[in-house]
């Protein structure tokens, strides 16, 4: 505000008090934090947009049946648009992966503590690698399964053992195991 | 904005008299591009690729404008709308080739552009600005490829968008929503496949824009020049147009010869065969890459294998892959040698040339299954990467010799004979 101008000062002795805020200087303020408040607003829906739409929400749980896979086999499952795998252990992927001192691992956990109470053979876990996203190999007949006899991811070469904990490469966690449940004795429901 | 003797616009006929007092658009041109603009009598070949970088920014937004016409960014659709381009749109196949080539020429003239900056020091004052905005658009350039990429929604381009995407989930606490805010989903879909569509439409725009202000800010202190000393004198410089114009034509035909080539010839040698298999989300490739001009930048994120500290090697690999890039923006203050110009400093050249097999060794190990000996090659060249410019660049600019500079650039290119004969030349 240019006080050289006699008017803009007589204008100012007018408005104010003697603490020396104008009635002015409170209009600007509060139109203009209203305007900043209700700009910010606007980024809410421009933000939240972006976020999995209610279409995408909904495909949240999947039903497994688990009966017909043999020992030492594996199957691909689809839960919510990306592989899970359901791999019934043999005798000595679990004995293997019980060999394991739990305190040197990365993520250090227990096959018991990833499989359910009387399913200790049905190891669960989502098919997407904790690295960066890709499918690791292991599943189907043939496929390479890793310096540990589990999963092996080839993209960036992480490593996972018979019970999908990360053992060697830049995985930083082990295979996620989703929330399930047996629904019965042979049916598995993700999510 | 130009030097003293700098050619003054004159309108030629009452039109242009007329447009020149109500919107001086051929005044800018001319200023901007045309005989009103001096630059350095003594540019190299190197001093092309700018020019050479605008024209495919062009070349990319048209044949992309038009393959917009045909494609559809829906997930069902997409793949098949590839095919569609290719074989029944009337010239379709050309247009796709030459977008797909595009981007790798494209690519390949901004690192010859950036590494011209790194041998002549072109980010050091008075041209940090440039400089910096031009690693903006570079970082811009990254961002819009990658997603023009995942459009054809084959198998390589599902694969990079999940992997890309899971690079922010290395972000702690917060990294797993922003992946899921991103996709707009759990895994790369339909969601993902439109916004992308929709960024890789803007974002070439926002580099028009970025590339305009990159322009102004060259024009403030003028062109930079292979001996690195400043325009002191009229004789320094030649007009651009039509001493530069013809100059940067003739890159442009050599330019165009090998990009039809590859259009023509071996429009697929770039790209992968992977691609044209449609997007599968329970299978990944077996050897997935990104692009031949990510390469040195996915060596560097696959280089940590190791947590350090609390820090995860996940986290590091993506701290350092962008910190390889963003490390540029300081460049023009960690070299502190008053000299520009590598050919008077001859430690430092030795040093730009071994930062170039560097990069070459990271983008041959880029390419290169994730497997020994190539993660060992890269997590040493990843060293060397940073050591270069956080230790060398700052030591060696302090400590080194350097070979004494011409008096002027007119003396640079003529010698002593030059020296007596200046102002002959109008």
């Amino acid at each position: 505000m240019a006080d050289t101008k006699g008017t803009v000062t007589q204008e100012s002795f007018a408005d104010h008090g003697d603490e020396g805020v104008r009635r002015r200087d409170f209009i600007n303020i509060a139109a203009v934090s209203a305007a900043g408040v209700g700009g910010l607003a606007t980024l809410i829906p421009l933000v939240t947009q972006m976020s999995p739409s209610a279409d995408v929400l909904a495909e949240s749980s999947t039903e497994v049946d688990v009966s017909a896979i043999e020992p030492g086999q594996a199957i691909k499952a689809v839960f919510r648009k990306q592989p899970l795998f359901v791999k019934r252990l043999t005798a000595g992927e679990i004995a293997a992966a019980n060999e394991v001192d739990v305190a040197e691992l990365r993520d250090p956990q227990t096959l018991a503590e990833r499989t359910k109470l009387g399913h200790e053979d049905v190891l669960v876990t989502m098919g997407v690698c904790t690295h960066l996203g890709c499918v690791p190999l292991g599943t189907a007949e043939g496929e390479v399964k890793g310096e540990f006899g589990g999963y092996f991811c080839p993209c960036h070469g992480s490593h996972y053992d018979t019970a999908g904990r990360i053992r060697k490469g830049p995985a930083p966690a082990n295979l996620q195991v989703p929330e399930y449940e047996f629904a019965s004795d042979t049916v598995i429901r993700v999510g | 904005m130009s030097f003293p003797w700098a050619n003054q616009y004159q309108p030629q006929n009452g039109f242009m008299k007329w447009m020149d007092e109500k919107l001086p658009l051929p005044r800018l041109v001319y200023n901007a591009i045309g005989a009103g603009y001096p630059v350095p009598r003594n540019l190299n070949y190197m001093w092309n690729f700018g020019v050479l970088a605008g024209f495919c920014l062009v070349l990319q937004i048209v044949t992309g404008v038009v393959l917009a016409m045909h494609y559809a960014s829906d997930a069902s659709l997409a793949f098949g709308k590839i095919e569609h381009i290719m074989r029944d749109v009337n010239w379709g196949w050309l247009m796709r080739y030459a977008h797909a080539n595009g981007a790798s020429f494209f690519f390949l003239v901004i690192y010859l552009h950036i590494f011209r900056g790194f041998y002549y020091s072109s980010y050091k004052a008075p041209r940090e600005m440039i400089w910096l905005l031009g690693v903006v658009i570079f970082l811009l350039m990254m961002a819009t490829g990658f997603m023009g990429y995942v459009l054809p929604w084959g198998q390589m381009s599902f694969w990079a968008a999940q992997v890309i995407t899971g690079l922010f989930e290395a972000i702690p606490l917060v990294g797993a929503p922003i992946k899921t805010w991103l996709l707009g989903g759990f895994a790369p879909d339909d969601a993902t496949l439109n916004r992308f569509f929709s960024l890789h439409y803007l974002l070439p725009f926002v580099i028009v824009g970025v590339v305009i202000l990159h322009v102004w800010a060259l024009h403030i202190p003028g062109s930079s020049n292979p001996t690195g000393v400043e325009v002191k004198s009229e004789s320094d410089t030649v007009p651009f147009h039509p001493y530069y114009t013809a100059k940067d034509g003739f890159g442009l035909g050599v330019f165009m010869i090998l990009f039809t080539i590859m259009v023509f010839f071996l429009p697929n040698a770039l790209g992968h065969p992977d691609n044209y298999i449609e997007a599968n989300p329970l299978s990944t490739p077996a050897h997935i890459v990104p692009e031949w001009y990510f390469w040195p930048f996915y060596a560097i994120l696959r280089a940590f294998t190791y947590d350090f500290l609390f820090v995860p090697a996940k986290l590091l690999g993506v701290i350092a892959m962008f910190g390889s890039i963003l490390i540029w923006f300081i460049l023009p203050w960690l070299d502190k040698s008053p000299v520009r110009s590598a050919n008077y400093r001859p430690t430092y050249r030795m040093f730009f040339w071994i930062l170039m097999v560097d990069m070459a060794v990271l983008f041959w190990c880029g390419g290169a299954p994730a497997q020994e000996p190539y993660v060992m090659i890269s997590q040493i060249a990843t060293a060397y990467y940073f050591m270069h410019f956080l230790v060398i660049v700052p030591f060696i600019s302090r400590s080194e010799k350097t070979a004494p500079l011409p008096k002027s650039i007119t003396d640079a290119v003529l010698g002593q004979a030059g020296a007596t004969a200046k102002g002959a030349r109008a």
